[in-house]
């Protein structure tokens, strides 16, 4: 039984360990729980700064669904993070590979490919505006003077997503690179004598061994390839403002337009609503990857 | 350490000849690929306003105007939103840090009754990227609830909703886990309030995961752009970043180049210095988190 002396000091405990809470709890309350329960509130409303909010019904969602370019972003969100998925898991994939086989200037590769991790991003994304320029930019400077076809990049409606996603992974790559060495300089040597004693290939190696023994990460880093990418908004902002032809237009984008340039901050809301529902189901498994991961 | 590839082979001369040329292949193609958009950037911002429109362009800048980088500093008021930068990334770094700290050691050490439920919901969080919620978390900022401030154009609207970080109060808690209680009972016994033992005991232990938490969060600071873009309108408030993606369409090319430049040195000379401790510090935060 607790005494009440006890239960004094205990309740003493109590109060001095929320003492030290309190000031999380309170940035917690109102800068991260409070705008979550809050955006579900305003997809309901018409926002107004002068008269105050009034409900208004699934209004917003209709407002969206007929907007013509509510299809437009989520498509481009999405072939975004597809190809987002293959050059900017597919790269980094084989580049950690080599690196790890290599016994020579390992430190110089894992630092050139993090060095663009540490530009701010409209640094990169100006940088590459500029590189894409179809007259005298470095890019078709390069690629045309080794013989291949040069592009119009960013100013063709047809490439200019691609051409983001390769400025993005360009930028981006170095995390991913350094994670995946982390991973495979933890998989048992042995693993791939046995399997060459089977008389395995280096293709099949790393499908048997290097793959399976590495999943955990390989699926953590997609899922977080996939969470940022769905949220792309610096590089379509900055390189082409969503065009050509509203080729790069992707749901952040839209969301920003909806509420800054619009001022329809309902819409926005709304958009953000399904945006957060999507992601919520790509964090909610990469939450599960890395618990099931720690025990 | 064997890898992928059995040592033996490397010792073949056909093994060795695969191995040095992928090798050089690789050197090549890396170095291509991140060093000359560097170089680009560089004497981009050295070459004369003509001369960086040209087209075919230059590859080597056949005059050198190194003073471009001066004039830019001066022209483009750069110290004043250097300045910016400094204080919105140093005041979100430190109040983080006096927030999750704080949080940490009582959610491990003290353990308060609800404890693993606050903990829970503040991880939930996580679940919900920042980005995301741009729109409720601006409309809270410029009518903050009960106190009823408008946090427009002030730091603390980069700052306080920056401090809201479950990541690192999680991975703070999961290092003061680790801590033996024994070592606290015996200043607990010596007279040490709660305080006094997180200031004594657990900070100076804790030093390689603060370090860790702290270029975690700068980086991320320094990497965001779309937040300090909305809740600083005023162009005297705002850091470098944003303040160059404001004037990129109205400045001359050499000068913006010139001041991409600048905006990007402090933050790549500290990587180069303490690289092996960012690189040791970004593959365990990610891995444990």
């Amino acid at each position: 039984m607790i005494t009440p002396t006890g239960r004094r000091r205990r309740l003493g405990e109590h109060v001095t360990a929320y003492g030290f809470l309190c000031a999380a709890l309170v940035v917690f309350a109102v800068f991260a729980w409070y705008p979550a329960i809050r955006n579900v509130v305003l997809s309901f409303q018409e926002v107004n700064f002068v008269r105050g909010s009034s409900w208004v019904g699934l209004e917003n969602f209709s407002y969206i669904l007929d907007d013509p370019l509510f299809a437009k972003a989520w498509r481009n969100s999405a072939l975004f993070t597809l190809y987002a998925l293959l050059l900017g898991f597919g790269v980094p994939f084989v580049t950690a590979l080599l690196i790890n086989e290599f016994r020579h200037a390992r430190a110089y590769f894992r630092v050139l490919v993090y060095l663009p991790v540490m530009l701010p991003p409209v640094v990169v994304a100006l940088m590459w505006r500029w590189f894409y320029q179809p007259e005298g930019g470095l890019i078709n400077e390069v690629i045309g003077g080794v013989g291949l076809p040069t592009s119009e990049w960013t100013n063709s409606s047809s490439t200019a997503l691609i051409s983001l996603v390769i400025a993005s992974t360009w930028a981006n790559m170095g995390t991913a690179t350094l994670i995946y060495l982390a991973a495979l300089q933890t998989i048992p040597g042995e693993l791939y004598e046995a399997a060459e004693l089977e008389g395995a290939g280096i293709l099949r190696r790393i499908w048997h061994v290097t793959i399976p023994q590495t999943r955990f990460v390989i699926l953590m880093l997609l899922l977080l390839q996939v969470i940022a990418t769905m949220q792309v908004f610096t590089e379509p902002f900055v390189m082409t403002g969503g065009g050509p032809e509203d080729s790069t237009v992707t749901v952040m984008l839209l969301i920003y337009r909806y509420a800054f340039v619009y001022n329809n901050f309902g819409a926005a809301s709304a958009m953000s609503l399904l945006l957060l529902l999507v992601l919520a189901v790509f964090s909610a498994a990469y939450l599960r990857v890395t618990r099931s991961q720690q025990t | 350490m064997r890898t992928l590839v059995r040592p033996a082979v490397l010792k073949t001369p056909r093994g060795r000849l695969v191995y040095w040329s992928l090798f050089s292949v690789a050197i090549v193609l890396f170095t291509v690929a991140f060093i000359i958009p560097l170089y680009w950037m560089v004497t981009g911002g050295m070459k004369s306003s003509a001369e960086v429109a040209r087209n075919p362009p230059t590859y080597i800048p056949e005059e050198w105007h190194p003073s471009n980088y001066s004039d830019t500093w001066d022209r483009l008021e750069l110290a004043q939103y250097f300045g910016n930068t400094v204080v919105l990334i140093g005041g979100a770094w430190l109040l983080g840090l006096a927030i999750q700290l704080p949080a940490a050691y009582a959610l491990s050490k003290l353990r308060p009754r609800f404890g693993n439920i606050v903990l829970g919901l503040m991880l939930v969080t996580l679940m919900v990227p920042a980005t995301a919620l741009l729109i409720p978390t601006y409309l809270t900022v410029t009518d903050v609830p009960i106190l009823g401030l408008n946090l427009i154009n002030n730091p603390a609207a980069v700052w306080l909703p920056a401090a809201a970080n479950a990541f690192n109060i999680y991975v703070l808690k999961n290092f003061f886990d680790q801590i033996p209680d024994e070592l606290l009972d015996a200043a607990r016994i010596d007279g040490a309030g709660a305080f006094t033992t997180m200031w004594r005991i657990i900070l100076p232990l804790s030093r390689p995961i603060i370090a860790v938490v702290s270029i975690l969060s700068i980086t991320a600071l320094w990497r965001d752009f779309l937040w300090p873009m909305v809740v600083l309108p005023d162009p005297a408030k705002q850091p470098i970043t944003v303040y160059l993606q404001r004037i990129a369409d109205t400045t001359s090319l050499n000068m913006l180049i010139a001041g991409m430049v600048l905006a990007s040195i402090p933050l790549v000379v500290v990587f180069l210095i303490f690289q092996r401790h960012i690189l040791a510090g970004l593959t365990a935060g990610s891995l444990k988190g």
